[in-house]
């Protein structure tokens, strides 16, 4: 894919949080942004030496970094309206044109205050973002269980938008640049909850996550809390682990995909022992490739997907992963 | 107490959910409340119900919708559930609102249930199921100039002071604030309660009150299309996938699997 160029000065503006380490949304917000004007970075904390080399090589120009009120430096920085007073003033600071956010809860209700205090126009879970023939932002979104494709105009000069992973191949700058840091000064006026605790989730180790990965093995009630050949095939393909809610009620897992779990866009999804309710097919019919295992042949996913096994996933899953071994040469 | 829970009617999950002209086809038959509005209001009926017995009497639990007039239909549902009251914001205005519209108009309500006394909790559901943005609780607590504490999985009220445990995408996270606050519920917060003979009887007779943009003070012009800072310019349907390809298995299921994958260059 090659980066479109822009037709105008614009200045985009990526939410950068953590910024101890770049993940695969934050490189496809900064492509996007780079088709559509000059890209800067608001970050809340120090980017370190190794996310700056990242950055420069996806041709962040500057990344702006909040300098927050004492009370806000702690855990308390993560909060949507300590990030959203950030952006707004750092969209105030550049006069940015657009800001590009992932598609975290948290990013979106940032986004949201952000546009709210900046009278911006508003996308949540963009699918895909261009301009049109007069320079407005537009973006796609897939809507309705991913039955049906939206485009909504940005009609006011500055737009802000949440983006769904996957929604493009992140691509290096065709020349990197040297990312300049700049504080500036961030005051919260609105109220805040204090924050009593916070728990950072550990990243597992070996597995992409699941919210980026582009091959996702998701497991059901048809696992019945054996998840072993859905992590043995996930670790073949080398593919996120992901579940249903179900599975998840049920503790056999820590994340659901779906309408209220995490939503999905991978080039591949497999699902073993999952239905395929509605609520679950929101969060993954965007997928380009669905594959099915499931023992029952009436099952409502084998309705959606490209390839289907009527098996037994103990069977079915074991032998894929083997098979994939060896193809590999492991 | 006094907790304001607004509610969404949406096109139920299971119908065919359609746009014409852009915007969403509203069938009355084949809508419900969504379903996470659920959750808001058994989490705002079990705060009331862990109140000591004086408090609780003195206590009220509102749904609040801003629709046409099938948001009665959401309205009744919570009424089956045990609400106290129910309002309808409606007005030809508020067509094509976008999450800005939606959220003046709400909070607007919110204001003028505060003129009869206090408003201590507005909770919320953690996205509508239609439109999923998840945003309009956030938005709702700038507006009102209150602390979030959004995407709950617990809620603890006690002496004034709301407290939740979150899941967000990267941390646990447990936050407190005073009230007056906005909360929103995950799924994972309760099992909603089905209603009992008695107060579906009782829901068949409850009145809703109707109030317009005019009643609530908001100017027609910052609402609904003429206020919306996006608009929608196409809809369209996805096209079928492709035939599905169907392995039965009989002992080489898995290798199947594996060979589609290959063949299509996911390995
Ligand atoms: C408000 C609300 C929100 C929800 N949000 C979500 C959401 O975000 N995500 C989500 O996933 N769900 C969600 N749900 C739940 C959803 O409606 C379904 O109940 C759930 O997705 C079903 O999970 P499942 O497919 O694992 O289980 P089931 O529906 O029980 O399906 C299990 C499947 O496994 C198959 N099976 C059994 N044994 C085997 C075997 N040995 N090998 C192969 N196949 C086998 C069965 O044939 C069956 O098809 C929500 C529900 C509500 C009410």
């Amino acid at each position: 894919m090659t980066v479109q160029e822009p037709t105008r000065n614009r200045t985009v503006l990526v939410l950068l949080d953590p910024a101890t380490e770049v993940r695969s949304s934050a490189l496809e917000l900064f492509t996007i942004a780079r088709s559509l004007g000059r890209v800067e970075a608001v970050a809340l904390e120090a980017p370190t030496v190794e996310v700056l080399a990242q950055l420069g090589a996806f041709g962040v120009e500057t990344v702006h970094q909040a300098e927050l009120p004492p009370s806000y430096t702690g855990d308390a920085r993560h909060l949507p309206v300590v990030v959203g007073a950030a952006l707004a003033a750092a969209v105030r600071r550049t006069d940015a044109d657009v800001v590009l956010a992932p598609a975290t809860f948290s990013a979106k209700e940032a986004s949201a205050l952000a546009a709210r205090s900046l009278g911006a126009g508003l996308v949540i879970d963009a699918a895909g973002v261009r301009e049109d023939a007069e320079g407005r932002v537009v973006a796609t979104k897939r809507v309705f269980a991913g039955a049906w494709d939206t485009e909504s105009r940005v009609t006011t000069e500055l737009a802000v938008l949440t983006v769904r992973a996957n929604a493009v191949v992140p691509e290096p700058a065709p020349a990197a640049v040297a990312t300049e840091v700049e504080g500036f000064a961030v005051e919260v006026d609105a109220p805040a909850p204090t924050v009593v605790a916070r728990t950072p989730k550990a990243r597992t180790g070996g597995r992409p996550s699941l919210e980026e990965a582009a091959i996702v093995v998701a497991g059901g009630r048809g696992t019945d809390g054996d998840f072993g050949p859905v992590t043995e095939l996930a670790d073949a393909l080398g593919a996120a682990v992901g579940a249903s809610r179900d599975a998840v009620f049920e503790g056999w897992f820590d994340q659901y995909i779906g309408q209220t779990g995490v939503t999905i866009a991978p080039r591949l999804y497999i699902g073993a022992g999952i239905s395929g309710a509605p609520h679950h097919r929101g969060g993954m019919q965007a997928s380009q490739v669905i594959v099915a295992v499931n023992n029952d042949p009436e099952a409502p996913i084998f309705e959606i997907c490209d390839f289907a096994v009527v098996g037994d996933l103990a069977e079915v899953l074991p032998q894929a992963a083997a098979k994939i071994r060896a193809h590999r040469g492991e | 107490m006094r907790i304001v829970v607004p509610v969404k009617y949406v096109p139920d999950i299971n119908a065919d959910r359609r746009f014409e002209d852009c915007r969403v086809v509203r069938d009355p038959a084949e809508g419900s409340l969504n379903e996470l509005d659920e959750n808001a209001l058994e989490a705002a009926l079990r705060i009331v119900e862990a109140l000591p017995d004086d408090e609780r009497a003195a206590s009220e639990v509102v749904a609040l919708t801003v629709a046409p007039a099938d948001g009665d239909l959401a309205l009744r549902k919570a009424f089956q559930m045990g609400v106290d009251r129910g309002v309808r914001v409606t007005d030809d205005a508020l067509a094509g609102s976008d999450y800005f519209g939606t959220t003046a108009a709400l909070a607007a309500a919110v204001r003028k249930l505060e003129a009869e006394g206090t408003v201590d909790l507005v909770v919320t559901g953690m996205a509508a199921l239609d439109g999923l943005g998840s945003v309009v609780p956030a938005l709702l607590a700038a507006e009102l100039g209150r602390p979030a504490l959004t995407l709950a999985k617990k809620v603890a009220v006690d002496a004034g002071t709301l407290t939740v445990t979150r899941e967000t995408d990267d941390a646990t996270e447990e936050l407190s604030a005073p009230l007056p606050a906005v909360l929103s519920v995950a799924d994972t917060a309760n099992t909603p309660r089905f209603p009992n003979f008695k107060l579906i009887m009782a829901a068949r007779t409850k009145q809703i009150e109707a109030w317009s943009l005019a009643d609530l003070d908001v100017e027609a012009a910052s609402v609904g299309t003429a206020g919306a800072r996006t608009e929608t310019t196409s809809a369209t349907p996805r096209p079928p996938r492709p035939e599905v390809e169907v392995v039965q298995d009989k002992g080489e299921g898995g290798t199947a699997l594996a060979e589609f994958l290959i063949r299509n260059e996911l390995v």
